[in-house]
C-alpha cells in the first residue's frame, strides 16, 4: 500500500496542541481566563485543519502520514494517517471542542480548570483514536479516552454520577480487555503492529474467528449494540452537557470505526460468517432503542435511546457489505454526531432554563422561544432522517445498500424509522405547544447559543442537501475496504449464477456463512470517478428501486 | 573463574555499605545524633546515580560466585532508585521514636544491601545468603512501630513464616546438590530438569524457589502479606512491598533459564501464576483498609510479573525486569500518597481519601495516575510492563494464561477506581477530623513520580533496552 508523507506534521499537532494547552491551563488563574485560553485553543486547533484541506479525495490510500520509531524492539512506531474513513470523524472531533465549550460556559462553575483539562485530553485522545495507524498507538488513545470521559461524568455529572460513571467505566473497560489480546495475538502471528501491514496478510479462519469475536465485542460494547447497550442511557442522563455531545458525537463513533478500520480489513472471512448475527442485532437495536425512546419522560434519556437505534443504522449497514450501504453507514455516523450533538446542546440550553430535563417540565416553548424551538424543530427533521437534512442521506443509503441485499432485512428495518419519527415528533410536540406553558421569564437563545448551534445547523442542511464532496472523500477508502469481498462475489458469480438478482432474496441471510457464497452483494456502478452527481430526486428514485429489487 | 577481587565491579555496594557506616555510628553516638537521619535520602540519591554510572561494568569476583552483567546492574539501579524514594518517604512521617531512628534506617539501607548482593548472586548458597541479609533486617523492621500490638503480630507472622521457606529452601538446595552435585548456576543450567531425568533436583529447585515465590508474595504463599502490611507501619510497608520483589524477580529469572516451556515446574508456575492473579484480584475487591488492598494486589501483580518468567525466551525476562521496575515505581507512588495522607501513621481506609480532590489536587492526580497504572491502562508504565509480558507469553503459546491475565484487568479495574471515585467523586464525611495540611514539597515529589510513571509509559523504550540487554545476558 502506497502512503502519501504529511510534509507538515498536522495529525500530531492536532494532537500536541491540546495536550500544550493542558500544561499551560495548569498556571492560568481565573474561570473567564481559563474559559476563554481554552476557547481560542478550540479555534487555534479548527485552524489547524487547514492543511487536511489538501487531502486528495481520489486516493484510497492514508494520507499525511507520520510514521517514527518508538518502541524497536516490539516493532512499535509512532504511526499516524488518515484515508476517507477516518478524515470525517477527525474532522468532526475537533470541531466539537469550542462548541463544548461554549455550550458549559454557565453550566460548569465549579473546577472549572479541571472540566477544561478533560476537554482537551478528550480532543487529543479522540483525534488519537481516528489518526492512529500502530495498533497499540490505537489501544492507548482508545483507553486513555476513558479516563477524561469518567471525570467529566463522575465530577460534574447530575446526582446519580458515581453510579454511571462506574458502570460507564467497567463496561468499556471489559469490553477491550479481549481487545487487547487480540492486539497481541496478531502481533504474534504477524510480528507487526503496523494497521496497514497487518492488512496485507491472510489470516486463517480459526484465527479470524476469535481475533474478530475478541475486537467486536469491545467494539459492540462502544457502540453500544442491543444487548450492551445498559451503561449508555445512564452515562448521558448523568454527564454533563459537554460530556453528552462528547459521547454522542465522538465516543460511540469508535466502536463502529472499529468494525470498519479492524473488523472488515483484518477478518474479512470472520466479517461475513458473523454477518447474519450483527445484522440481527443492529435490527434489534434500530427496533429497541425506537421503542424504548417512544415511552420517555427525560429529554436526554429519549436521545439516549434514539442513539441506539441511530447507531444501529451503522452497524446494520457496514455489515451489509455494499458500497451504499458502508457509505451510508459511515455517514450516518458523521451525521448522527451532528444531529445528536445538537439536540444534546439544546437540552443543555433548556436546562439553564428550566433546571429540569423532563419533558412535563418542559411545555409549550413555542411562543416564547420561537429562536430555540426553529433549532430544536431542525434537529428533529435530521434526527429522523426527514428529506433535506443530513440524516436523510445517510438513512436512505443505509436502506438501499440492505434492500440490494436482503429485502426483509430492509422491510423489518423501515417500522424503525417510523419510531424515530414518532418518538422524536412526540417530544417536539410537546415542547412546541404542550399545554400549560411551564415558560416564567424564560429568555430565547442568546448570542453565545447562537454561536454554537449555527455551525451545527448549516452542517445539517449542507450535507441534506450537498452530500456530494463527503461522499467523494469516503468512496474511495470503502471501494477499497469491500475489494476482498467484491473479490470473492464477483469470481463466484462469473462462475455460478448469470442472472443473481432474480434469486430470491430472503435465503441470503437464512444460512450461516451464506454471504460469502451469495453473489451482487456490491454495487458495481460505484466506480470512484464521480459516482455522487445524483440530485436528491433521483436518490429517492434510486431507493424506490433498490426497495422493487432492481438495480439502480 | 577469577579469583581477584576486583574492587571497581563492587562500586554501588559499596556506596550503600558508606552510608550504613555512617548510620551505625550515629546509632552509637547516642541519642541526639539518632534523630538527625535528614542527610540520607539525598545520600540514597547520590547511590542512585551512582549505580546508574556503573550499569556497565561486567566481571565475576568471588570465584565466579558473585557476576557483575547487565542484569545485576540493572537491578542494582533500581534497587538504589527505590531506597531513594523509600527514604524520602519514611525521613519525615516515621513512626518509630527519634533515638531510634538511625537503627530504623540502618536495618532498612541493610535490606537493600543484602538485595544489591543478591542481584549478582550467581551461586546457590550465595544466593540464600545474600537473601537472608535482606529478609532479617527486615524483620527487625516489620515491627517497629510504636508500641502497635497488630505490628508485633505482623513481625512474627513474617518472621514465622519467613524462617519455615528458608528452611524449605535449605532442604531445597541440598536435593539440587546431592543429585546435580553443583550450586553454580552457570553449570545448571546446562543440566537437565525435566522430571523423566531427575526427580529429586526439580522437587529441590521447587522448593528452593519457594524461597522466592513467597518473596514475590505468589498464591499459594501469599498469605503474610495482607497481615504483613497492614500492620507494619505506612513507610515500612512500602519498603517490604517493592524492594523484596526486585529481589526475588532477579533470581527467578536467573533461574527461569532452566524452565523451557512444557517442563512440569514451568507449566505449574503458569498455573500458579494464573491462580495468583485470580485470587489476589479477587480478594482485593473486598478489602476497605488500603494497604491490605495494596498487598493484595501485589499478589495479583506478581502473578503477572510470572508471565515473563514462565516464557523462558530472552524477550519475556526482558519484559518481567521491565514491568519489575514499573511496579516498583507505581506502587510506592501510591504508598507516598498513603504516607502524606495518614499524617499519625494510621492505616487509611477508602473513606481516608474522600474529598482529596478538594484538599489536594495535585495529590489526587498523583494517586489517580499510579491507580491506572497499577490497573495496567494506558498511557502508564503499568500498561506497557504488561503488554510486553502478554506479548512474550503469546508467543510461545501461554494463550490461555494471556486471556486470564486480560480478563483478570476488569477485575482489578474496580478496586484501583474505587480509589479515584472516593478522591474526586465523594465528599468527606461528617465529623471527620480536620485533613492534614499537606507540604508543597511532598506534593511536588508525588507529581514527579507521577511524571515518570507518564513518561515511562510514553517513552519506554530507554528503559527497556537496558531490560533487553539485562534478559540477553541470561542466554548467552
Amino acid at each position: 500500500m502506497t502512503m502519501v508523507e504529511a510534509g507538515f506534521p498536522v495529525l500530531s499537532a492536532l494532537i500536541f496542541l491540546p495536550l500544550l494547552a493542558v500544561v499551560v491551563l495548569f498556571f492560568l488563574r481565573g474561570d473567564g481566563v481559563i474559559r476563554a485560553f481554552t476557547l481560542t485553543v478550540g479555534f487555534v486547533e479548527i485552524a489547524l485543519l487547514w492543511p487536511l484541506l489538501g487531502f486528495d479525495p481520489a486516493l484510497a490510500d492514508f494520507q499525511f502520514v507520520e510514521q517514527k520509531e518508538w518502541v524497536a524492539a516490539w516493532g512499535m512506531q509512532y504511526f499516524l494517517g488518515v484515508d476517507g474513513i477516518s478524515i470525517l470523524m477527525v474532522l468532526l472531533s475537533v470541531l466539537l471542542l469550542p462548541l463544548c465549550v461554549l455550550a458549559s460556559w454557565r453550566y460548569i462553575s465549579s473546577r472549572v480548570k479541571e472540566f477544561h483539562i478533560c476537554l482537551l485530553l478528550m480532543t487529543a485522545a479522540c483525534v488519537g483514536i481516528f489518526a492512529a495507524l500502530d495498533f497499540i498507538l490505537f489501544y492507548i488513545f482508545w483507553e486513555a479516552m476513558l479516563i477524561p470521559m469518567f471525570l467529566l461524568i463522575a465530577v460534574w455529572g447530575g446526582p446519580e454520577r458515581r453510579y454511571a460513571s462506574l458502570k460507564f467505566f467497567l463496561y468499556t473497560l471489559a469490553g477491550s480487555t479481549l481487545f487487547l489480546a487480540a492486539i497481541i495475538a496478531f502481533f504474534v502471528q504477524t510480528g507487526t503492529f503496523s494497521i496497514p501491514e497487518l492488512m496485507q496478510h491472510e489470516y486463517s479462519f480459526q484465527f479470524q474467528f476469535w481475533a474478530f469475536l475478541g475486537m467486536a465485542i469491545a467494539f459492540a460494547i462502544k457502540v453500544p449494540m442491543f444487548p450492551f447497550h445498559t451503561w449508555l442511557p445512564a452515562a448521558h442522563v448523568e454527564a454533563p452537557t459537554a460530556g453528552s455531545v462528547l459521547l454522542a458525537s465522538v465516543l460511540l463513533k469508535m466502536g463502529t470505526y472499529g468494525f470498519l478500520r479492524f473488523c472488515l480489513p483484518l477478518t474479512p472471512d470472520a466479517s461475513v460468517y458473523f454477518a447474519p448475527l450483527m445484522i440481527g442485532l443492529s435490527i434489534a437495536s434500530i427496533l429497541y432503542g425506537g421503542f424504548v425512546a417512544l415511552g420517555q419522560h427525560d429529554i436526554k434519556k429519549l436521545i439516549a435511546y434514539s442513539s441506539v437505534g441511530h447507531m444501529g443504522f451503522v452497524t446494520l449497514g457496514i455489515f451489509v457489505f455494499t458500497v451504499r450501504g458502508v457509505e451510508g453507514a459511515l455517514m450516518q455516523m458523521v451525521n448522527h454526531g451532528i444531529t445528536t450533538g445538537a439536540l444534546f446542546l439544546m437540552v443543555g440550553a433548556l436546562y439553564e432554563r428550566s433546571h429540569s430535563r423532563q419533558i412535563g417540565d418542559n411545555l409549550g416553548l413555542g411562543r416564547r422561544l420561537p429562536a430555540y424551538m426553529f433549532f430544536f424543530g431542525l434537529f428533529t427533521l435530521a434526527s429522523f432522517g426527514f428529506p433535506g437534512t443530513n440524516g436523510f442521506v445517510s438513512e436512505a443509503l443505509v436502506l438501499i445498500g440492505v434492500f440490494s441485499v436482503n429485502t426483509w432485512a430492509g422491510a423489518l428495518v423501515i417500522p424503525g424509522v417510523l419510531l424515530a419519527a414518532a418518538y422524536m415528533l412526540r417530544l417536539f410536540l410537546k415542547l412546541a405547544w404542550g399545554a400549560p406553558s411551564s415558560v416564567s421569564g424564560w429568555k430565547d437563545l442568546n448570542s453565545r447559543e447562537y454561536i454554537y448551534l449555527i455551525p451545527l445547523a448549516l452542517l445539517v442542511i449542507y450535507l441534506g442537501l450537498a452530500p456530494g464532496l463527503a461522499l467523494r472523500v469516503i468512496n474511495p477508502s470503502i471501494v477499497q475496504l469491500l475489494t476482498p469481498f467484491e473479490v470473492q462475489f464477483v469470481v463466484k458469480q462469473s462462475l455460478e449464477e448469470p442472472n443473481p438478482s432474480a434469486q430470491k432474496p430472503e435465503h441470503r441471510l437464512r444460512s450461516t456463512g451464506s454471504l460469502a457464497e451469495e453473489p451482487q452483494i456490491l454495487e458495481k456502478n460505484a466506480s470512484p470517478e464521480n459516482p455522487y452527481s445524483f440530485s436528491m430526486g433521483k436518490n429517492q428514485l434510486t431507493l424506490a428501486e433498490a426497495a422493487q429489487g432492481e438495480r439502480p | 573463574v577469577n579469583i581477584a577481587f576486583r574492587p571497581e565491579l563492587f562500586i554501588p555496594e559499596f556506596f550503600l555499605l558508606a552510608i550504613l557506616a555512617l548510620l551505625f555510628i550515629q546509632t552509637v553516638a547516642g541519642k541526639k545524633w539518632a534523630a538527625k537521619v535528614k542527610w540520607l535520602p539525598w545520600a540514597a540519591v547520590v547511590g542512585a546515580v551512582v549505580a546508574a554510572v556503573s550499569l556497565n561494568l561486567q566481571g565475576t569476583i568471588f570465584y565466579g560466585a558473585y557476576q557483575v552483567d547487565a542484569l545485576s546492574q540493572f537491578f542494582k539501579l533500581a534497587i538504589a532508585v527505590g531506597f531513594a524514594i523509600t527514604c524520602f518517604n519514611a525521613v519525615p512521617r516515621t513512626s518509630v521514636p527519634e533515638e531510634n531512628r538511625a537503627d530504623y534506617f540502618l536495618f532498612l539501607g541493610t535490606s537493600a544491601f543484602g538485595l544489591m548482593l543478591l542481584s549478582s548472586s550467581v551461586e546457590l548458597i550465595t544466593i540464600f545468603l545474600a537473601l537472608e541479609i535482606s529478609s532479617y533486617s527486615l524483620y527487625a523492621l516489620i515491627p517497629q512501630r510504636g508500641r502497635d500490638a497488630a505490628a508485633a503480630e505482623a513481625g512474627i507472622k513474617y518472621i514465622l513464616f519467613g524462617a519455615v521457606v528458608t528452611a524449605l529452601a535449605m532442604y531445597g538446595l541440598s536435593y539440587i546438590l546431592a543429585t546435580q552435585h553443583t550450586t553454580y548456576l552457570a553449570e545448571l543450567a546446562t543440566l537437565s530438569w525435566s522430571w523423566a531425568d531427575s526427580p529429586v533436583a526439580v522437587v529441590g529447585l521447587a522448593m528452593f524457589m519457594a524461597a522466592m515465590l513467597y518473596k514475590l508474595a505468589l498464591f499459594p504463599l501469599h498469605f503474610w502479606v495482607p497481615d504483613v502490611y497492614q500492620g507494619a507501619s505506612n513507610e515500612t510497608a512500602a519498603f517490604a512491598a517493592t524492594l523484596p520483589k526486585l529481589g526475588a524477580v532477579v533470581v527467578l529469572v536467573r533461574l527461569a533459564v532452566f524452565l523451557e516451556p512444557g517442563l512440569e515446574v514451568t507449566t505449574f508456575l503458569a498455573v500458579l501464576a494464573a491462580l495468583s492473579m485470580t485470587v489476589g484480584n479477587l480478594s482485593a475487591l473486598v478489602q476497605n483498609d488500603l494497604k491490605r488492598m495494596l498487598g493484595y494486589s501485589t499478589v495479583a501483580h506478581a502473578g503477572i510479573i510470572m508471565l515473563g518468567v514462565v516464557s523462558g525466551t530472552p524477550e519475556g525476562m526482558a519484559a518481567a525486569i521491565f514491568y519489575s521496575f514499573a511496579y516498583l515505581l507505581m506502587n510506592l507512588t501510591c504508598f507516598w500518597v498513603i504516607c502524606r495522607l495518614s499524617h499519625d501513621g494510621r492505616n487509611l481506609t477508602y473513606n481516608d481519601l474522600n474529598g482529596l480532590y478538594r484538599r489536594s489536587p495535585g495529590m489526587a492526580m498523583t494517586l489517580a495516575v499510579a491507580a491506572f497504572a497499577l490497573v495496567g491502562l494506558p498511557p502508564t508504565a503499568g500498561f506497557m510492563g504488561k503488554l510486553f509480558l502478554l506479548n512474550s507469553a503469546w508467543a510461545q503459546g501461554y494463550q490461555w494464561l494471556v486471556i486470564i491475565a486480560v480478563l483478570n484487568t476488569a477485575i482489578a479495574i474496580f478496586y484501583y477506581l474505587n480509589m479515584v471515585r472516593h478522591a474526586y467523586t465523594l465528599e468527606p464525611e461528617e465529623g471527620a477530623e480536620a485533613a492534614p495540611v499537606l507540604k508543597a514539597s511532598g506534593v511536588a515529589f508525588g507529581g514527579v513520580m507521577a511524571i515518570a510513571l507518564l513518561w515511562l509509559g510514553l517513552a519506554p523504550a530507554t528503559i527497556f533496552e537496558l531490560a533487553r540487554v539485562a534478559g540477553q545476558t541470561l542466554f548467552p
